[in-house]
């Protein structure tokens, strides 16, 4: 017989501690969809995706009942969009957007990845269509998320990108100005891109990726805090066994429900994605694991050593645990989806420069930041540049995912509801940038990229 | 195939009795039971095996919730494979 601790561990962490399967995400490879028609085209994506995901959103509903473990939500993440549309002789890539979303309904999946543009070194045919098309994408459009890649350690920073990003983002804000500015939610902006990745915004399944496979992101933070607060006098080194034991067990969980998910839909296991992943849920939240460390705010000095240990632990714990590691791995910091960020960020201690640097050590970026409505296009072009900056150069993952609250300024919020939470509008430095952003072209890849 | 049944709650008389008839309900064999009371808590945990099941493992799950909510009794079913995976290597 099993231990009846352990039994009751597991329980514990599922009904007390919020620990949840964040998402089970279905890769699909579209690359023989293409057709230089693009009505043509958008027919072959639709019937590829419903096909291939059929029975994704019933087998996730299966396995949550076998397990008696929660799977928050079913997606799927495509081939970057761009490289369908560069196949078209020209056509509104709108319409491919709209053939998503249909796809994303018939199949019953909370989100689908995948509108991007992989663009770090230069824009080939298609990329720029399919950027300059995806603010009305996003508006008209509920499930479709969006990323561009803008740069990577072995390209560089294309800092063309870099300028029509921040156009796009404050483009996109505009146009959805009367739901809350919710278009950017939904726009990734990376630097080195993980093509495996099953975190929205920002998942697509990367060219070199198989015609189909699933991928698992778990989640976990209130069980991390939890197994934190039963060691208030730990040392940091023990402190760092205890997480590394607790994501080791998470990150069996995902194992599982990964393997089970790929023998019921009949296509390759791709990865677990080892993710610290926060919801607005009381007790879910990655700020209060730093803060049960021993900080008493989030955001205040010591937030970064802090997170570089929580960074590292997670990781050394669910590397074990899993066949196959990959997508973002870490922990996350989306401000208005962590209840503690929030709470920082309102008291004013949470700021934007001490983000930036907690996106060193971490694994994504400045992630679900609400910025004042009147922050210029070039303002957003420069925290882009900063942040891929980071990532180009510690050959790591960096992304940008803010939104400029159109019509409010700071002290104001804005309510995104479900998963995306509450954003506070966070100040941002008014001097300009504009000369710097309106010179383009690129900044040369680093020494690092010279590893040959 | 074998699942896990969890029960926690206040101690009343029957409780053994009521799961294990939806488990002979639903033809899933009862192989072993442990269970205590410590100062009125209820705690068993059953293993059973659910190869021979006359139902969906769904049904077996929701007719095992709704007896914990009539009871006032939290009862849990899952499959084995989970504990296993988390806490053995």
């Amino acid at each position: 017989m099993l231990n009846t601790s352990d039994i009751l561990e597991t329980i514990r962490m599922i009904q007390d501690e919020c620990l949840d399967i964040r998402t089970i995400t279905m890769g699909i490879s579209l690359l023989d969809c293409c057709s230089e028609d693009m009505d043509a085209l958008c027919t072959r994506v639709y019937d590829k995706i419903t096909r291939k995901a059929e029975k994704l959103v019933a087998a996730g509903q299966q396995i949550e009942t076998e397990y008696g473990i929660p799977i928050i939500n079913k997606r799927i993440s495509i081939t970057p969009a761009a490289m369908l549309v560069g196949a078209t002789r020209g056509g509104d890539p709108v319409k491919l957007a709209y053939a998503l979303q249909r796809a994303a309904e018939a199949t019953g999946v909370n989100f689908i990845g995948g509108y991007s543009a992989l663009v770090h070194k230069g824009f080939s045919a298609g990329d720029e269509a399919l950027i300059r098309s995806i603010p009305q994408a996003l508006a008209e459009t509920s499930n479709l998320c969006s990323s561009v890649n803008v740069g990577s350690t072995k390209a560089g920073i294309n800092m063309d990108a870099v300028r029509l990003m921040g156009e796009i983002v404050r483009e996109s804000a505009e146009l959805t100005a009367d739901n809350q500015c919710f278009g950017p939610a939904k726009i990734v902006v990376f630097c080195n891109a993980p093509e495996d990745n099953p975190f929205m915004a920002g998942a697509f399944h990367g060219p070199g990726e198989p015609d189909c496979e699933v991928h698992v992101g778990v989640s976990g933070p209130g069980v991390v805090r939890a197994a934190i607060e039963k060691y208030p006098d730990a040392t940091i080194d023990e402190l760092a066994n205890v997480i590394k034991r607790t994501a080791f067990k998470i990150t069996r969980m995902g194992q599982l429900v990964g393997t089970r998910a790929s023998q019921m839909l009949g296509v390759p296991f791709g990865i677990v994605d080892l993710s610290l992943a926060p919801t607005p849920a009381v007790g879910d939240s990655v700020a209060h694991i730093l803060e049960g460390m021993g900080l008493s705010v989030c955001g205040m000095h010591g937030t970064t050593a802090a997170l570089a240990l929580l960074n590292d632990a997670v990781k050394k714990g669910g590397v074990m645990a899993s066949s196959s590691v990959g997508g973002l791995s870490g922990a996350f910091i989306p401000v208005s989806e962590d209840a503690g960020m929030i709470d920082a960020a309102n008291a004013g201690v949470l700021s934007l420069e001490k983000l930036e640097a907690m996106t060193a050590v971490c694994s994504v970026g400045l992630d679900m930041i609400v910025i004042p409505g009147d922050t210029p296009a070039s303002t957003i072009s420069a925290i882009i540049a900063d942040e891929a900056a980071i990532g180009m150069v510690n050959s790591k993952t960096t992304a940008v995912r803010v939104i400029p609250a159109i019509g409010k300024k700071e002290g104001e919020q804005l309510d995104f509801g479900g998963l995306f939470g509450t954003g506070p509008v966070m100040p941002v430095r008014r001097e300009s940038a504009e000369k710097f952003i309106a010179r383009g072209g690129r900044i040369p890849a680093p020494m690092q990229s010279l590893k040959n | 195939m074998k699942a896990v049944i969890t029960v926690i709650g206040h101690d009343t008389v029957g409780i053994l009795h009521k799961v294990s008839g939806i488990c002979a309900e639903k033809n899933a064999n009862v192989m072993e039971v442990t269970q205590s009371v410590l100062q009125d808590l209820f705690a068993m945990f059953m293993l059973v095996d659910i190869r021979g099941l006359s139902c969906d493992f769904s049904e077996l799950s929701a007719a095992l919730t709704d007896l914990g909510k009539e009871l006032g009794l939290s009862i849990h079913v899952m499959h084995e494979d989970i504990f296993n995976s988390m806490h053995r290597i």
